[in-house]
């Protein structure tokens, strides 16, 4: 699956659109493949998670309670696709570099593993904006990281690069620039040569979905949406004209 | 890696921009506003981040880099690191 929506694969409605039409595929794939690469076909990164303008806009143009409602359905369909591809029975590899941020970073966790590029740059920039992660993060972090490397990256909103995401254990692979897709084909193919049924069995048995605090972050989210500190947080990001809108 | 002085961390600095931003070196200098000098946004910053990050092999949080710009105070922040 390539994203390729410019600037960097923001996810907003259409994008959504798209992501619900492959995940509906999915099922039929899982006959004819054994394994998922999700990569990026734009240059600046992998992807920049949800598109913060369109978000902003659709809650401006709405009453409080309709703005609460309408995240609230965004947030369960972008759970459904996460949800979907998490517990694929394919083998799902994310080829990342680049800026994968937020909802970038939160479609890679979904994936079994992460193969990136030395150039890619990682980050959990919600509390800078008063929210949380909302597309998964935090319970897949949990089940992937140790705690305290949890709140260091939650509580801090920092980036940080590939050497530190394989150190933590987020990435299974560093490679060189340019070579991420590459080098998860290879890990692909050489994932084919196992028996299906035993790497499926496998997958169930290490990687079991955090259903119940899937759950918890969605309620966590909303109730935190709705606050003028969110919306004057998501307003200073839009409309900034600072060189550095991205380091608040 | 020995002992690096800010003159040469500086130096490094100008070079790896010059190189990755294709910007010919002798027009930077340590008090150049980088965004300006090498014609970059906000997440191209972050990509200099991180090949600086490459290069020295420090981690450098980037809310350090809050309200910098040029390259002598981005040299002082790194070799703080070093």
């Amino acid at each position: 699956m390539s994203l390729h929506r410019e600037p960097c694969n923001e996810i907003g409605s259409q994008t959504l659109d798209e992501l619900e039409k492959f995940v509906a595929t999915l099922e039929r794939l899982e006959d004819k493949a054994h394994a998922l690469i999700i990569y990026s076909d734009v240059k600046s990164g992998f992807c920049a998670g949800a598109d913060l303008r369109e978000l902003y806009r659709r809650s401006r143009e709405m009453a409080r309670t309709d703005a609460a409602r309408d995240v609230r359905e965004y947030l369960e369909r972008i759970h459904r696709v996460m949800n979907a591809i998490d517990a694929s029975v394919l083998t799902t590899i994310a080829a990342v570099h680049g800026v994968t941020f937020g909802g970038g970073l939160e479609l890679a966790l979904v994936c079994d593993l992460i193969i990136a590029d030395k150039m890619a740059r990682f980050c959990f920039p919600e509390l800078r904006l008063g929210l949380i992660p909302g597309f998964g993060g935090i319970p897949r972090l949990k089940r992937d990281l140790g705690n305290a490397v949890v709140r260091d990256l939650l509580l801090t909103g920092r980036s940080f690069n590939t050497t530190k995401a394989q150190q933590i254990g987020l990435v299974s692979q560093v490679v060189g620039e340019g070579e991420a897709l590459r080098v998860a084909r290879a890990t692909a193919a050489q994932l084919g040569k196992f028996d299906r049924r035993t790497a499926v069995a496998a997958k169930r048995f290490i990687k079991p979905i955090p259903y119940e605090e899937l759950l918890q972050e969605i309620d966590i989210f909303c109730e935190l949406f709705t606050r003028p500190a969110v919306e004057d947080g998501l307003r200073r990001f839009v409309e900034s004209t600072d060189p550095q809108p991205y380091l608040p | 890696m020995g002992m690096t002085t800010s003159n040469q961390t500086l130096d490094e600095i100008l070079a790896l921009a010059a190189v990755h931003f294709k910007v010919p070196r002798e027009k930077l200098t340590p008090d150049d506003d980088f965004f300006k000098a090498l014609g970059i946004n906000s997440l191209q910053a972050l990509d200099l981040l991180t090949k600086l990050e490459n290069h020295f092999h420090v981690e450098l949080p980037d809310y350090e880099l809050q309200g910098v710009s040029d390259f002598r105070t981005l040299a002082n922040r790194i070799q703080a690191r070093l």
